[in-house]
């Protein structure tokens, strides 16, 4: 009976409330990246969710990419990982392959 | 006879599935590349096809002359194909709307980045001479490429007419059509009954942004103020936009030059122009840039002109800025 869709007892008009779902969907992490001086970029990760240890992700991070980078706070943004070097496709496949985060849920700016 | 009946059979098929395979969006790259490469095979080809729609009908009166020719044959059924393939391929290119990347001539650019620079550069000229106005004086390359692109219709059109005089050919016969027969016809059909379906697609094309380094450290974006015009955009939400994307800032200096701290190239302003056109121009529902974005009490919302429908489209933000350069000249 439950295959029929006109049976199902999901109401389309019910307030929508903030579930935890559309809430994470909302919630994007941004991947971006900065230029210094000569040919130096950096990159910030931002608005990665609370339930991640961001202190031990730096350390993979440092570590898989072989670069230096540093945890940030900031008063709106919450913590920031930054990494030196561009290395927005490579935190990319990381946390969706390693962090279970969905693809869509990434932004990657920048150039 | 059986045995010779089932090989008719799979041939068929075969030759279906050749078809299927070349009717997908990604042929307009096949199309563009034989367009400059070959101009007289597309020609034979077309002739080809006449000449292989009748060969087709022999075989089915006289099998045994067919099994003699058959490998001869299958390679004309391909050219046919190649021949044919010339009037799906303009369905391709209206298919091809439905990905946003590529209706921009921009998309185009990127494909064919692997070639050489003034090639491309006569692309993004060519969708401009399309919308009928002309950037900047010419090369003797453009012009080429138009006489190109011209003489690439007129052979899709021969193709056509190939294609024509092979469609109706079953008529008389008591052989099966092909796939390749029916399709042809559906796209006459389709032709003569609308004509603005089928008609040559108004692209939407932007010119190229015009970038340039100023001294060591700046980049001087030139035709901002035109790129802005053509996006029908507010030159202040697409230069924030480019800012925050870019992770820079920036001014407009005195001739409506937008100058970027830090060093670009043009691809990568290209690229983030590309983002914003999908952010914050074409239509999600049918895919027109022809939009109008609108603010209403600090929301941004976009109003597609050829759908009327509405979204909103989420405001610029910047997002995290990371300390760059010396601490002491940022205390100063």
């Amino acid at each position: 009976m439950s295959d029929i869709q006109n049976f199902n007892s999901y109401d389309p008009f019910a307030d929508v409330g903030n579930s935890i779902d559309s809430a994470s969907q909302q919630e994007y992490i941004h991947i971006r990246i900065q230029q210094r001086n000569g040919r130096k970029t950096l990159t910030t990760i931002q608005g990665l969710p609370a339930s991640f240890d961001k202190k031990r992700m730096l350390k993979i991070f440092k570590k898989d990419f072989a670069c230096n980078g540093t945890l940030v706070e900031d008063e709106e943004l919450g913590s920031v990982i930054q990494l030196q070097g561009d290395q927005r496709t490579k935190v990319m496949s990381l946390l969706v392959e390693e962090g279970g985060v969905d693809k869509k849920q990434i932004k990657i700016h920048g150039f | 006879m059986a045995e010779i009946e089932e090989k008719l059979q799979n041939m068929e098929i075969n030759e279906e599935e050749v078809d299927l395979s070349e009717f997908d969006p990604s042929l307009k790259k096949k199309k563009k590349k034989s367009k400059k490469t070959e101009e007289a095979p597309v020609e034979e080809s077309a002739e080809v096809a006449q000449e292989a729609a009748p060969a087709a009908d022999d075989a089915d009166i006289d099998p045994m002359a067919m099994f003699g020719e058959k490998k001869k044959k299958k390679k004309k059924v391909k050219v046919e194909d190649d021949a044919s393939a010339a009037a799906p391929a303009e369905g391709g290119e209206e298919g091809a709307t439905g990905d946003v990347g590529e209706s921009f001539d921009f998309g185009d650019m990127k494909k064919k980045k692997k070639k050489a620079k003034k090639v491309d550069f006569s692309a993004f000229e060519d969708g401009l001479d399309q919308e009928g106005e002309e950037g900047g004086a010419r090369d003797p390359d453009d012009i080429f490429a138009a006489e190109d692109e011209e003489g690439a219709a007129g052979r899709s059109g021969a193709g056509k007419a190939g294609g024509a005089d092979a469609e109706e050919s079953w008529v008389g016969t008591n052989r099966d059509y092909t796939y390749t027969e029916l399709l042809s016809r559906v796209f006459k059909i389709l032709r003569q009954n609308n004509p603005e379906l089928a008609g040559e697609k108004k692209r939407y094309t932007i010119v190229p942004p015009s970038v340039m380094r100023d001294g060591n450290k700046k980049t001087v974006f030139a035709n901002v103020a035109d790129i802005c015009k053509r996006m029908h955009r507010q030159p202040e939400h697409v230069i924030q936009f480019l800012f925050a994307e870019l992770g820079t800032s920036g001014s407009i200096d005195g001739s409506q030059r937008l100058v970027i701290k830090g060093r670009f190239q043009q691809k990568q302003i290209e690229a983030v122009l590309r983002r914003y056109i999908v952010e914050y121009v074409t239509c999600k529902t049918c895919k027109s840039p022809d939009t109008i974005l609108t603010k209403e009490n600090r929301l941004f919302f976009l109003q597609c002109e050829a759908c009327g429908s509405t979204r909103s489209v989420s405001a610029i933000k910047s997002g995290f800025q990371a300390q760059t350069g010396k601490r002491a000249a940022q205390r100063a």
